[in-house]
């Protein structure tokens, strides 16, 4: 009854392609500008096409990086994300899934307070504490650290309300189950719980993983030496010479570098993302 | 949310809760309660003495001009951004939510800009429209426009906005097109039997049952655009030029770099909390709503 006209259809696909093509064409002049010559682009001659110096630009901007800026090859910013990112991911998973499967299974006294407690993080981003908790990282000399840069992001409780979420559907029957068959507390979180698991622990990966990679305020504030630099903090450093120094090849090469992570991410694990997305909300 | 079957053990579940209590209460409550303390001191100009003021930071706060003028800004950002975003979100997830061929890949298409950091995003956009070498400067010249944003506040707030809501598009969609799925068929058939023709049927059916997922968006998108913002700033504008793009969270991390006033910053900090908590305890409130809807 709802039938599109063929009309109507046509304007759909028109309109959807129009809203690609805007969501697409920032990127599309990075990557055609990251293989162009420097001078072109200065002068503001740019062409819409890509031009002759991918490899060239490409490989000067992940072994050797700016020649004036920030002098630090982009392959080890890209290592620095990637550690970075798996250590907030895997970090936040683990100590989040051991705390909810306590909550869920357990009795035993300020359990409802210590739940409060890790449920009122939830309510505060990184952001409006930077100082005090710049303060408290310093005092413990986590500068410079894969430690400090992800420690602080891991205390949050969303991955925690998840498995606690998912837990609580998960049968008594089961339980039972493995009791008679003699297993304690720990046999059964490794040998059931956390099999069953395995799909929210995926989304939340993708999920925790594209948001890691991508801290911003963070690193800018506790990295102070050149070889701890995420990318992020890496391209916003190639501009902060006078305009006419960056370099503006090696930037947006940097730019579709930091970029390509992520969205392959996003593209490839198209289902996990969007569960994790909506399920992270919830 | 209690749970039938349960284990009984001491230690286990405490040593089960510490690494994330430990990490909570040392990067979380910590700090926290560091701020609000700090908020209500004042250190002397040698950072020699401090004394208790009680809410004299946050009075002066509020006297200053530009405090209250960065609140404008931040709430006219997150308005103007949550609006345009959402509205051309809202837009793409109708025509995608139709039986097109290829529906799929035009997903696809879509959600990717979700995954590029602000940072990313504030070096895409100022380098199209630079001043002197943007590829999209040029047309907005040969136009007749003086565009400038580096020296234009105007020019630079919208260049913000334009930015921000850009990317989150993708994620506005995906949250449309889930919301769009799950409105039943026979609703829409029922009024398209009633005669109604398309577009009556788009804002007398569908537009209502879409406003709680709207409602969220729209919290969602005023948090992003407080805080996810500062990335997008930072790469494009720095907060300028003048301070015509310092939003609230720029202001605490710009005042605090200048390693001035402790307390003001602390002040800031604490207010920036309160608002994050209301907005959150708003957004709470609607989910509770939609769990009965």
């Amino acid at each position: 009854m709802v039938e599109e006209e063929g009309f109507r259809r046509y304007v759909a696909h028109i309109i959807l392609w129009i809203g690609i093509a805007i969501v697409a064409f920032p990127v599309y002049i990075a990557i055609v500008a990251s293989t162009q010559d420097n001078a072109l682009i200065a002068n503001g001659q740019m062409s819409l096409l890509p031009g002759g110096h991918f490899f060239q630009t490409y490989y000067q901007t992940i072994f050797v990086g700016t020649s004036g800026s920030t002098r630090e090859p982009v392959g080890n910013m890209m290592l620095n994300s990637l550690i970075t990112a798996l250590l907030i991911a895997v970090g936040k998973i683990a100590i989040s899934i051991i705390s909810a499967y306590a909550i869920v299974y357990f009795r035993f006294p300020f359990r409802m307070p210590i739940f409060w407690l890790i449920f009122i993080t939830l309510m505060l981003p990184v952001e409006v504490r930077i100082y005090p908790t710049y303060k408290i990282v310093a005092d413990l000399h986590m500068l410079d650290s894969y430690a400090g840069l992800s420690l602080p992001l891991i205390a949050s409780a969303t991955a925690t309300l998840l498995f606690r979420q998912f837990f609580m559907t998960v049968p008594d029957e089961l339980l039972e189950a493995s009791r008679i068959d003699g297993a304690g507390p720990l046999r059964f979180f490794w040998d059931t719980l956390v099999p069953l698991s395995r799909t929210n622990m995926a989304a939340l990966f993708v999920i925790l993983f594209i948001l890691g990679w991508n801290q911003y305020l963070w690193p800018l504030l506790i990295t102070t030496r050149d070889d701890m630099q995420t990318i992020q903090i890496g391209i916003r450093k190639m501009i902060t010479t006078t305009d006419a120094l960056t370099e503006w090849p090696i930037v947006m090469a940097t730019a579709v570098l930091a970029m390509l992570p992520p969205v392959f991410v996003v593209v490839a694990m198209q289902k996990l993302f969007v569960r994790g997305l909506v399920e992270t909300e919830k | 949310m209690q749970k039938q079957a349960i284990f009984q053990s001491k230690l286990l579940p405490y040593a089960l809760v510490a690494p994330q209590l430990a990490i909570v209460l040392i990067f979380f409550y910590w700090p926290a309660l560091q701020a609000v303390i700090q908020s209500f001191l004042l250190q002397d100009a040698f950072g020699l003495s401090t004394s208790f003021v009680w809410f004299d930071n946050y009075l002066e706060l509020f006297s200053e001009r530009a405090y209250f003028e960065a609140i404008l800004r931040t709430f006219f950002f997150s308005f103007a951004i949550a609006v345009s975003s959402l509205s051309f979100a809202l837009l793409l997830a109708v025509m995608a939510d139709k039986p097109l061929r290829g529906s799929m890949l035009y997903r696809t298409l879509l959600i990717w800009p979700y995954a590029v950091a602000p940072p990313v995003v504030g070096v895409l956009w100022i380098f199209m429209l630079h001043p002197s070498l943007g590829v999209l400067s040029r047309y907005l010249r040969a136009l007749g426009i003086d565009w400038n944003p580096l020296l234009d506040g105007d020019q630079a707030a919208a260049l913000i906005i334009l930015a921000a809501a850009w990317k989150q598009i993708s994620y506005n969609f995906l949250f449309f097109l889930a919301g769009l799925q799950s409105i039943p068929r026979s609703v829409l058939e029922a009024a398209a039997i009633d005669g109604a023709r398309p577009m009556r049927r788009f804002w007398t059916v569908t537009f209502p049952l879409l406003s709680p997922t709207i409602f969220f968006l729209l919290v969602v998108n005023i948090v992003y655009a407080f805080f996810d913002t500062f990335g997008i700033i930072d790469t494009m504008t720095r907060g300028g030029p003048g301070k015509s793009t310092e939003t609230l969270v720029y202001k605490v991390y710009s005042d605090g770099l200048l390693g001035g006033n402790l307390g003001s910053s602390a002040a800031q900090s604490v207010i920036l909390m309160i608002m994050v908590i209301v907005l959150t305890g708003i957004q709470f409130r609607f989910v509770e709503r939609k769990v009965t809807y």
